[in-house]
């Protein structure tokens, strides 16, 4: 009868810091050394990996499909940029935070739409409200810019210390420090009971409800929190470039979401970080050779994945590092496919 | 009151356009279960292919629609057959990332080929201008469309509901597995109405590029709208999606109209609201699985 400290012991095992992981990180910090003239294209990685980590929490973790995620990005974005233009709060970590918190609250609120019906119904309802608030954003023009977006804006110094330069190298600094404590934070989630019962809803809502999972308040919950996340990945946005317009909210943006996520696999948290750098890659190797036309490659990408398989995909992507991993660790290798990749 | 009427038979034109662009995609998504988000290239297939021949080939514009009609359906059937049908049986999330996927491969190939500026096709001396019908003006190429889309409509349902063919789409439908037993080819059945959904949109795409615009972005512009026909008007019959059609064009046209500034605004409120209150779709029974 020891069923429940398997539980808890299997789960801590998960938990546990993987050598691999340490790595990981301490390759990202390196990059700033290793890349010093390539800070732009970098800090946009990093607020790429903020937003897909996003996706992933409800995607991954909760299984629910969102064709309209950039609506808390884009809700972040503005956030941010009026606060910064109006000079409401100045100080961009202050504002982050409230941006975060603002999205949040659309978060929130819309996530009582979107438990309603089953994945297609979630695909409409999502991609409506993306919809919704990009109309309402060029409704009112007056406030948000229109088209032409917030222009303008001027971020004060982090904390009244770090000014943000014109190479990036402050906002990518500052990004990594944001995406690192969000996923320290991510990480702590998925992990506890919580995260466990999200996983056990994404398997089987039915079974989730019946072992006593209040399966509504659950994915309310983590959609909310993925909202949280979304929006300070937009406000990131704001800040870092200083600009905002209509298209943080376009559907071109939920969609290449999507792809990053599948790139780099969902449901492991660090798949939205490796889909991030590989998207962005791969996006810069395909506008060199053909500058307007890069998406039709980016198409290509979806559909040979979905066609050939995503698990397969991923368990090809991994078999050199795992051989590595295992021959240098010994041990079983961490990084694997998640075990229901299919929703 | 004559804006009133002009109005409503705008509308109506409109809202029969969108049904024969998204019939197809009520059956594929409707029917079929499948959730092709890139039904709207398709629609951009057959819309390129009559402008191409009228204004380059020198065409009569109604011979360049059958066209518009045969080709978008011979691209629908080659790519059912090779791609599609691996799918069918697939999560609704491989579905989408692979027709997105479809949508901005054709969006960008459409730009290279056709540049990125909006077309448009000639047409026809006759179908220009408007007649006057009891004080209120009623444009010739929207009657035209009207005409067009209602025989259209009205064969559908014919075919659908009296023939062997319907009866066969219909079985295969409700029950794949009974269906096969009994002797029906399933994925020909299958095949054979997405070809000819496909075929659908390409028409409609070719009459509805003076109305709607046709430039590359088509497919994502307008995925929104063939989606909300095909939700909110379910699919236990044609004529779920056709009123939904209906319903979409009238509005969206009054609310261009009478408030312009909010304009799609009042569209996805209102998508929202059915969806939330009937996930099924207003006339439907099993849109939404």
């Amino acid at each position: 009868m020891t069923a429940p400290a398997d539980v808890g012991h299997y789960a801590r095992a998960h938990a546990r810091w993987h050598w691999s992981e340490i790595a990981f990180w301490a390759l990202a910090l390196a990059c700033a050394v290793l890349f010093p003239s390539r800070f732009l294209i970098m800090t946009d990685i990093v607020r790429l990996a903020l937003f897909a980590l996003s996706l992933d929490l409800i995607l991954g973790y909760a299984g629910i499909v969102s064709l309209g995620h950039a609506a808390f990005f884009g809700v972040g974005a503005y956030c941010a940029g009026l606060l910064a233009l109006h000079g409401i709060v100045t100080e961009p970590v202050v504002a982050l935070l409230i941006a975060g918190l603002v999205a949040t609250a659309v978060g929130f609120l819309t996530s009582f739409l979107v438990i309603r019906g089953a994945d297609l119904t979630r695909l409409m309802v999502t991609l409506g409200i993306a919809l919704l608030l990009e109309a309402l954003a060029e409704r009112f023009s007056n406030i948000t810019g229109g088209t032409d977006g917030l222009q303008g804006i001027e971020m004060a110094p982090i904390f009244g210390l770090f000014a943000f330069d014109m190479f990036g190298k402050v906002g990518f600094f500052y990004s990594l420090a944001v995406l690192f404590v969000l996923f320290l934070l991510a990480r702590r989630i998925v992990h506890s009971p919580f995260g466990l019962s999200l996983r056990a809803i994404k398997n089987n809502p039915l079974r989730a409800a019946a072992v006593g999972v209040p399966v509504n308040r659950r994915l309310i919950a983590v959609y909310t929190l993925a909202a949280f996340y979304a929006g300070i990945a937009g406000a990131l946005f704001t800040q870092t470039t200083a600009l905002a317009s209509l298209d943080v909210f376009a559907f071109e943006r939920s969609a290449d979401l999507m792809l990053v996520l599948v790139i780099g696999g969902s449901g492991y948290l660090y798949g939205g970080l490796i889909g991030a750098v590989a998207f962005k890659m791969l996006q810069e190797f395909f506008s060199t050779i053909t500058p307007q036309y890069w998406q039709f490659w980016i198409g290509l990408v979806l559909v040979v994945i979905v066609l050939v398989g995503r698990a397969r995909m991923h368990r090809w992507a991994l078999f050199v590092p795992n051989l590595i991993i295992g021959k240098l660790g010994g041990g079983k290798a961490i990084v694997t496919v998640p075990e229901s990749d299919a929703s | 009151m004559t804006t009133l009427f002009t109005i409503l038979f705008d509308g109506v034109a409109y809202g029969m356009l969108l049904f024969v662009l998204a019939c197809g995609l009520a059956v594929t998504l409707g029917l079929m279960n499948f959730v092709n988000l890139a039904h709207g290239a398709f629609a951009m297939t057959g819309g390129y292919v009559c402008a191409v021949l009228v204004n380059q080939s020198g065409w009569p514009f109604f011979a360049a629609l059958p066209l518009a009609f045969v080709s978008s359906a011979a691209i629908g059937v080659v790519l059912e057959r090779s791609l599609y049908r691996h799918l069918y049986a697939r999560s609704h999330l491989d579905q989408v990332l692979f027709s997105v996927g479809l949508v901005f491969m054709s969006v960008a190939a459409v730009d290279y080929i056709m540049g990125s500026s909006r077309i448009f096709i000639k047409l026809p001396a006759a179908l220009e201008g408007q007649i006057d019908f009891f004080g209120v003006g009623i444009g010739r190429y929207r009657l035209v469309i009207i005409v067009i889309c209602g025989l259209l409509t009205a064969a559908l349902q014919l075919v659908l509901a009296r023939t062997r063919f319907g009866s066969r789409l219909r079985a295969a439908v409700d029950n794949p597995r009974a269906a096969s037993g009994l002797g029906i080819n399933v994925p020909q059945v299958f095949a054979f109405t997405f070809a000819f959904g496909c075929g659908l949109a390409g028409l409609g795409g070719a009459l509805s590029a003076e109305i709607l615009g046709l430039d590359p972005y088509f497919p994502l512009k307008f995925m929104i709208y063939f989606l909300i026909v095909v939700t909110v008007g379910g699919s236990s019959s044609i004529t779920g999606p056709f009123l939904a059609s209906l319903l979409l064009g009238i509005g969206d046209v009054a609310g261009k109209y009478y408030v312009p500034k909010m304009g799609p605004f009042v569209i996805y409120t209102i998508m929202i609201v059915i969806l939330i209150w009937r996930p099924n779709g207003l006339f439907g029974r099993t849109a939404a699985r």
